[in-house]
């Protein structure tokens, strides 16, 4: 694998559009060629080498060869690994808002925090937070009704409001505490909190797991206790009790049982 | 003022006769002419086809219901548009949206395809004035709208009394304050029983509380349409749309027609419109044995002059559905499970829109999508057939050129065919395989110009290259005397014309906008019909009574439609 280095030479006033940030758009090109790709801030039109100082050994022929390590204050960088398949991409501090966004496989590493939408409808590879990341992680764009399909997304720290909206596969693991509305409108997909949890989780959830290990506020009334079982989750052994819910919501079956979606609650 | 000369481009053109002969085409003060002077600017139009501008029929581009679509379909905009289209500098605004694009996007982009007029398919009259104001704000073409009929009180009340003359004068009236092109009928009596939780499937059924049939609506529009002498017929959306099995509906619907003759100083000669007709012709009696009923559907209407239509060709693409025909919606939302919103226009009809993905992995909507393609190769008057999307219902007018390509290719017919996922079983339930037929430059040039032009009463101006008529033409980067082998050229050619002029001022030049603001306007009918007291008086209380609105707020004022384009007719007394 070769590895890139881009590093923020100039710190845009607006915000910046960074989704040519990705091992997709790198591979194969030239230092010349990269510091060449077009970004947006606002309703102007830049080079990537406007902004950023490129450095390194050439990049990969394809994207599964190729690595980027992004230096310097990128809180004002949008969409970094936007729509990325393959390869890596490392943050060394924090970036804003859609950072891996509809990413479908690869690994995105982002040491500092991430803003809000991030790992939006992402469908696949491995997206770790270190810090703490924003509201609407995992979740559907704003409408849609396709939220996070599959991969892992693990955020280090805490999360916002609305993660997991229109979830439908995949694994999002939230090491601190969240915010209210976890999983609304679920339709599949593992949402683990190892901290604390606020209220309305699982609103609407027709199918999928959240897992709390901390306090819950408030639990919704539309779930159900059933029993307790022993789990192993996230390497992690334990006595969860099980909740079934929505019951507010259309179910469907399969073979002949109704499906339902899960609350685990740490014991 | 200017002067055009279009050199040795292959014309297409019914009106004129050419059949893609090497001819040039002189444009003087907006006209076409004989000549033109030595100082005419020249395009150079060699190995080019040359059309007059086309004609979209049948398109839900303005409007409240269209705009409910960008505002419940936020993600329309995001990863299914163009992100940022505009910021591309062609044109001054941005470009966003896919199946419920922009004003801005929907000019520029039928203006790229080649149109120079869309006719917005379904106006709510009490929300006239929001047609207006995005008609106004879409560049480039002209336009104009037809307000919906067909579960409107007044009307369903005079023709319960059979009163023709009432109709008429209340049509009248209303197309002239909402600046109406003519009579829009969706699911006739079917929006207003949806109101009690009810629907018309069939055209004898009755509508609760106004004790009237759909078959009656259909009828006493037609005769009223014919009476005031309209430019455009009777356009209707019959009922039942989209159900397994409807076709014996719309073929009663379509035999309602035969006993009226046109009677209009137009030239048209239909006297009922069947809009995206493919929605209209399924067999079977459910989703598993659900099949094209395309051959039953164009045995009648290649037989019936006084029937016109237009396809509805399913594009295959995530779209948004959005129709005055409430109660079809809300099915439709049972069915894919995806959001839904609905609308009530009070005293008038009704609205739904629901997004909905044409894939090629579910059986019916690859039936829809061989159906809409067998209807148009199975017509034999190309001059009574017109292709469309019921953009956006059955996908994006942006999709056009993908249509003509279909229609235009078997080889690409088949290769879709055989990549849909239950592929034998499709091909069992329709007959597309086995048509051969490939239309040809001269049959699109009619589908898509001269027939839309004639059916809505404006072929003396529009859809034609002969002299004395709107100079609004578009030429395309395909030689009709090398055909190009890859069918993918056609779709591209199609897509972004190399030069449009749209009343003589040049719009696209070399494939680029390069003036976005040309003179466009704004088509709308002024009927006049005797004066009838009665009806007066019922608007007037009507308006007291029940809507909650004044009168005075409901007329469009003329500076919303600052570029009048007027009709003028009179009644057959």
């Amino acid at each position: 694998m070769k590895t890139v280095t881009i590093t923020m030479k100039n710190v845009p006033d607006l915000y910046l559009e960074g989704d040519m940030i990705t091992p997709d758009q790198f591979a194969g090109k030239t230092n010349e060629e990269i510091a060449a790709l077009r970004t947006y801030e606002g309703r102007e039109t830049y080079c990537l080498g406007d902004n950023f100082e490129i450095s390194g050994d050439a990049v990969g022929a394809t994207p599964a060869e190729t690595k980027i390590i992004v230096k310097g204050d990128c809180t004002k960088v949008k969409y970094i690994g936007m729509n990325m398949t393959a390869g890596e991409v490392v943050v060394e501090g924090s970036c804003d808002m859609y950072t891996g966004g509809w990413m479908k496989g690869g690994k995105l590493h982002v040491k500092g925090n991430v803003d809000s939408f991030s790992g939006l409808g992402m469908e696949g590879g491995e997206f770790t937070v270190d810090g703490n990341a924003g509201n609407f992680i995992g979740a559907s764009y704003r409408g849609d009704w396709r939220g996070m399909q599959g991969g892992v997304l693990r955020v280090k720290g805490n999360v916002g409001s609305d993660i997991g909206t229109f979830m439908n596969g995949g694994t999002l693991i939230v090491e601190g505490n969240a915010d209210v509305h976890i999983g609304t409108h679920a339709e599949g997909g593992t949402i683990i909190i190892k901290g604390n949890a606020n209220r309305r989780i699982g609103g609407q959830m027709v199918k999928g797991t959240i897992y709390v290990y901390g306090d819950i506020t408030y639990m919704m009334p539309g779930f159900q206790y059933t029993k307790d079982v022993e789990l192993e989750v996230d390497g992690d052994k334990a006595v969860f009790a099980e909740y079934i819910g929505d019951l507010g919501e259309r179910h469907s079956k399969s073979k002949g049982q109704v499906v339902y979606g899960k609350i685990y609650r740490k014991k | 003022m200017s002067e055009i000369l279009i050199k040795n481009g292959h014309v297409f053109d019914v009106v004129s006769g050419v059949k893609g002969d090497a001819k040039d085409i002189a444009i003087k003060d907006g006209k076409i002419v004989d000549k033109v002077s030595s100082k005419a600017k020249t395009i150079d139009a060699s190995g080019k086809t040359v059309m007059a501008g086309a004609l979209d029929i049948h398109a839900h581009v303005a409007g409240p219901k269209v705009n409910l679509g960008r505002w419940f379909r936020p993600e329309d905009k995001w990863y299914r548009g163009q992100m940022r289209g505009g910021i591309v500098k062609e044109t001054s605004r941005m470009e966003q949206g896919f199946s419920i694009p922009s004003v801005f996007r929907t000019g520029y982009c039928y203006g790229r395809m080649g149109y120079t007029f869309v006719m917005e398919a379904a106006m709510p009259p009490l929300y006239a004035r929001h047609v207006h104001e995005e008609i106004h704000d879409t560049p480039i073409i002209d336009e104009a709208a037809l307000p919906v009929f067909g579960n409107n009180w007044f009307v369903m009340e005079y023709l319960k009394e059979k009163d023709i003359q009432k109709t008429a004068a209340y049509i009248a009236w209303l197309m002239r304050v909402t600046k109406g092109y003519g009579i829009k009928v969706v699911n006739p009596g079917g929006t207003e029983a949806w109101g009690w939780g009810l629907n018309c499937l069939g055209i004898n059924d009755e509508v609760p509380y106004f004790d009237i049939t759909p078959a009656e609506i259909t009828t006493g529009l037609i005769e009223a349409n014919e009476y005031l002498g309209l430019p455009h017929s009777v356009h209707i959306h019959p009922n039942s749309l989209g159900d397994p099995g409807n076709n014996p509906v719309t073929i009663d619907t379509m035999k309602l027609a035969a006993k009226y003759k046109p009677n209009n100083k137009f030239g048209r000669e239909q006297v009922l419109h069947m809009t995206h007709l493919q929605f209209h012709s399924y067999g079977g009696s459910g989703w598993g044995d659900f099949c094209s009923a395309s051959k039953e559907i164009m045995d009648y209407v290649n037989k019936h002059k006084e029937i016109t239509f237009d396809t509805g060709n399913v594009t295959l693409d995530e779209t948004t559905t959005m129709t005055a025909d409430g109660p079809f919606e809300h099915h439709l939302c049972a069915l894919n499970h995806l959001k839904w919103c609905n609308v009530d226009v009070e005293l008038e009809t009704g609205s739904g829109v629901v997004p909905f993905i044409y894939s090629p992995n579910v059986f019916p909507c690859a039936v829809q999508w061989a159906t809409g393609l067998e209807l148009a190769l199975l017509a034999k008057d190309p001059m009574r057939t017109m292709i469309t999307t019921d953009h956006p219902n059955a996908g994006p007018f942006t999709r056009y050129p993908r249509v003509f390509k279909w229609l235009m290719s078997k080889k690409t017919r088949d290769e879709q065919m055989a990549a849909f996922k239950n592929s034998g079983k499709v091909a069992d339930a329709t007959i597309l395989n086995e048509l051969d037929r490939e239309i040809t430059l001269y049959e699109l040039s009619q589908m898509t110009r001269a027939a839309p032009a004639k059916a809505l009463g404006l072929s003396s101006t529009r859809g034609g290259l002969a002299t004395g008529m709107d100079a609004d033409v578009a030429i395309y980067d395909i030689d009709p005397t090398k055909m190009p082998t890859d069918p993918e050229t056609i779709e591209k050619v199609f897509l972004n014309a190399s030069y449009l002029l749209k009343n003589g001022e040049i719009v696209i030049s070399d494939g680029q906008i390069v003036f976005e603001n040309p003179k466009k306007m704004t088509f709308w009918v002024n009927a006049k019909a005797p004066e009838n007291k009665q009806v007066n008086r019922d608007i007037r209380e009507k308006f007291l009574r029940y809507y909650t609105v004044t009168q005075a707020n409901y007329e469009v004022p003329d500076s919303y439609a600052p570029h009048p384009f007027v009709i003028e007719t009179e009644a057959n007394v």
